[in-house]
């Protein structure tokens, strides 16, 4: 395996009950590089995102055939620890969804789970993905308070330090600003080319624009299938297939 | 620390092993009921008359006076209930007369059983006794009338609630009035709902002792008139078990007070997944 | 026309009477009750009655204090034993039972709902009195655990049922931004749907509670009924509501120990009252906050 690829997804196949919803997919990503995935609604690709952390396991009468490797283990493996799994490999998702808790113990969750007991580490940790995520600056004086009181966009940074507090390696974003203004979707975007320093990143998007601003690398998924996949300048500018061409130039979809 | 893997496998193992407990209370309840009844039931069980004092025979007396107690229940509450949900959905806007309806059921339903013991005897027994008879089957009915109306308002509230708003208005669209609105659509279609109601009503009056134990007597005999005092399958299972007069025949009445209630439930889920179905459709 | 109207409008007045009917019975609930139940006062006052330890109805002697403690401590037992198994099996049905498991389940918990008390309290006279004797040593099983254990079993439906519906509406985001993080089912369910349904359980609890203080078939049958202060779990003991039960075929009517059994009817009516409408605060502001 290519040593700059993070994450090599082999004929990944999946299915809904007796819906294929992915078919047979291939796709390599790449570290420290952010992987956009787009496509109209229905495509399947937050199905495929979701199959990068085995989140797809929590849905009932769900089969997955093929190979998803990361760091060249096969996390579908019988021996995988799901719970480490996702602990490396974190997930933002669509809509903000902080607990209803303190922002301190929102961002604290993922560190207590995996055992640090300790205040003052924990308090680092807080306070270091809040800066990460340039959140700190608005909320370091009511880090008590619920989250639930932040705006969509602050609590979608939220979300997104709660995530690196635990430290993963791939972040996955599933539509990570579809519930939020302009503004804060321009603060997200930027946080992300901050944050692609270190981490892998795979966002899922049906904005093209977004994929175009952010991404390295795009893929286009059409039915549960991986149409066209290269580099965003490339895809956008000069894509191979007809297909693709008619949905960036915003034929359907 | 314990790994957090291992604390979830005792967790899941203590989570399953509460629901299991659940069943195994279920079933050690009603298989003891029912292998210390099973000897006593049979059909003379229930159509015989007592005799010995209780001791032996059927329990005729209080398989009727049971019935009768719920039949004035429910023709006391049935009506009145369904009514007053009718008026709370569809003459009525949300506001505080449905507000406070629907806190006075629901207090009304907290009500713990022995105290409407007590109110019955100082109203129904005493203050009304010129219409009531005194400690009479009528008594007692109307007593557990009152206990079951907040069941009957609530289910059939919920169930025109659920009676869809398109339909309504395409009724009044086609020119009928709202009188006819709620014959033609909203009750047929709450319907199932409101029989589950009824039923889940039903249940809780036969299985209810402490309202009526004031009201009833011993007496091993018909009631002629619900003027009259009779006895029921609580009570009597109650006095038996109380003073040990005969466990087989306390037994036997149990088993026959559960087989009622067994089918009784099976009756209302059986209601209530017709009725789900129908909203889906 | 006109005479259309005039049918609606009586049919209107008629269901509106039926609407209030709810509101009319708890009014004439009320009067009755505490018109018997007041002239107790006329005689004894408010304290010696609430904390008066001897009951003497032949002296006219109206302590209701061992009464009271035996209800909190029956009522505390029952929670103790319900609260822990009520939540553990709401959970059990919404975030992990396989389906096959959960169908069994909640038909057998609608059936506890179901079961009359007077069938519990003949159930517990015979095998929890019996089985509590040995183990304890006891002269009799007849004790206020006893009646707690079956309460218990009596109010695990309600809990179950209100802890449910409430752990079931904590929503789907929240679950999955735990498991995101790696969080196990136990950590999830412990640290975050727990807590976030602590509204809709403790109004479970609560309604629960209510129903324990309330209950008075299974409990007579089996609490021993000895008018002293229990000093323990293992003693006897004798409610509020089983007193009633037990003393008003002796009361004369209209006599001071007649009103003195609504007296004690009083008690857990009014806290009855209380529990449901703190409970049903709780679950609407639950409701409002997810909408």
């Amino acid at each position: 395996m290519d040593k700059e690829n993070k994450i090599e997804v082999r004929n990944l196949n999946l299915w809904y009950g007796d819906k294929q919803a992915l078919k047979n997919n291939s796709i390599k990503i790449r570290k420290n590089h952010v992987t956009a995935i787009i496509g109209p609604s229905g495509c399947g690709k937050s199905t495929f995102i979701r199959c990068l952390n085995r989140m797809n396991d929590l849905v009932e009468g769900v089969k997955i055939t093929g190979e998803v490797s990361i760091n060249n283990k096969n996390i579908y493996d019988k021996d995988v620890d799901v719970v480490s799994l996702r602990r490396r490999v974190g997930m933002v998702f669509q809509k903000p969804n902080p607990f209803p808790m303190t922002i301190f113990d929102n961002v604290a969750y993922g560190p207590r789970i995996h055992g640090i007991k300790d205040k003052k580490k924990l308090q680092e940790i807080v306070e270091k993905s809040l800066k990460d995520t340039t959140l700190w600056n608005e909320v370091s004086d009511r880090l008590d308070k619920s989250a639930l009181d932040l705006s969509g966009g602050q609590m979608q940074r939220l979300c997104i330090a709660r995530t690196i507090a635990v430290k993963p390696d791939v972040l996955l974003f599933d539509e990570p600003c579809s519930a939020l203004d302009p503004v804060a979707t321009g603060k997200i975007e930027d946080l992300i080319q901050e944050l692609k320093k270190e981490y892998t990143i795979v966002i899922v998007t049906h904005n093209m624009q977004q994929a175009a601003r952010v991404s390295d690398y795009t893929g286009y998924f059409l039915l549960g299938e991986l149409i066209e996949f290269g580099k965003t300048k490339q895809l956008f500018e000069n894509p191979k297939e007809k297909s693709t061409e008619d949905y960036i130039t915003g034929r359907f979809g | 620390m314990i790994h957090p893997n291992t604390s979830d496998k005792i967790a899941k193992i203590w989570l399953w092993l509460s629901a299991l407990s659940i069943i195994l209370v279920l079933l050690s309840i009603l298989g003891y009921v029912f292998i210390m009844g099973a000897g006593s039931l049979s059909v003379s069980f229930i159509l015989d008359m007592p005799t010995n004092n209780w001791r032996e025979g059927g329990i005729l007396p209080a398989i009727i006076g049971s019935l009768l107690v719920v039949i004035i229940a429910l023709s006391f509450a049935t009506p009145i209930g369904v009514g007053a949900a009718i008026y709370l959905t569809e003459f009525t806007k949300e506001g505080r007369l449905t507000k406070t309806v629907r806190i006075a059921a629901d207090s009304l339903n907290a009500i713990p059983s022995i105290v409407f013991g007590l109110f019955g005897l100082a109203f129904f027994v005493f203050y009304l006794k010129d219409y009531t008879g005194g400690p009479s089957l009528l008594s007692a009915g109307l007593t557990l009338g009152f206990m079951i109306l907040p069941t009957i308002i609530r289910t059939s509230d919920v169930a025109m609630r659920t009676v869809s708003f398109s339909e309504k208005m395409e009724s009044y669209g086609l020119g009928a009035t709202k009188l006819q609105t709620i014959k033609n659509i909203v009750l047929p279609e709450a319907f199932p709902g409101i029989i589950t109601g009824i039923i889940l009503g039903m249940g809780r009056a036969i299985g209810e002792t402490a309202p009526i134990i004031f009201m009833v007597s011993l007496n091993p005999v018909i009631p002629k008139t619900i003027f009259g005092s009779g006895n029921t399958l609580t009570t009597q299972l109650y006095y038996l078990a109380m003073e040990g007069i005969s466990m087989d025949v306390a037994f036997g009445t149990a088993l026959t007070l559960i087989t009622i209630i067994l089918i009784l439930n099976y009756s209302a889920r059986k209601m209530n997944n017709y009725f789900s179905r129908n909203l889906r459709r | 026309m006109g005479k259309r109207l005039n049918l609606e409008n009586t049919i209107r007045g008629i269901l509106l009477l039926f609407s209030t009917a709810a509101l009319v019975i708890l009014a004439i609930i009320v009067v009755f009750l505490f018109k018997e139940g007041l002239m107790l006062f006329q005689h004894t006052s408010v304290t010696d009655f609430l904390f008066g330890h001897k009951w003497i109805p032949a002296e006219n002697i109206y302590g209701a204090f061992p009464f009271i403690v035996s209800t909190i401590l029956v009522t505390l037992g029952a929670l103790l034993i319900s609260v822990p198994l009520g939540i553990s099996c709401a959970v059990f049905l919404v975030e992990i039972s396989p389906r096959w498991a959960r169908e069994l389940v909640r038909p057998a918990i609608e059936l506890l709902a179901g079961i009359p008390s007077i069938i519990y309290g003949v159930f517990a006279l015979i095998i929890v009195v019996d089985v509590l004797r040995v183990p304890f040593n006891l002269a009799t099983g007849e004790t206020i655990l006893a009646a707690s254990i079956i309460l218990a079993i009596m109010i695990l439906p309600i809990i179950i049922s209100i802890s449910q519906d409430s752990i079931d509406s904590v929503p789907r985001i929240y679950r999955e931004g735990s498991y995101a993080m790696g969080a196990t089912d136990w950590q999830t369910i412990s640290k975050v749907v727990v807590p976030s349904a602590r509204r809709g359980i403790i109004a479970g609890v609560i309604l629960g509670c209510g129903r324990a203080i309330g209950e008075t078939m299974a409990v007579v049958l089996v609490i021993g009924n000895v008018e002293k202060l229990p000093l323990s779990l293992l003693d006897s003991g004798e409610t509020l509501t089983s007193a009633i039960l037990l003393e008003m075929g002796e009361a004369v009517i209209g006599s001071l120990h007649y009103n003195a059994l609504f007296c004690l009817g009083i008690i857990p009516f009014l806290i009855v009252l209380v529990l449901s409408m703190l409970s049903s605060r709780l679950i609407t502001k639950r409701v409002s906050r997810f909408e």
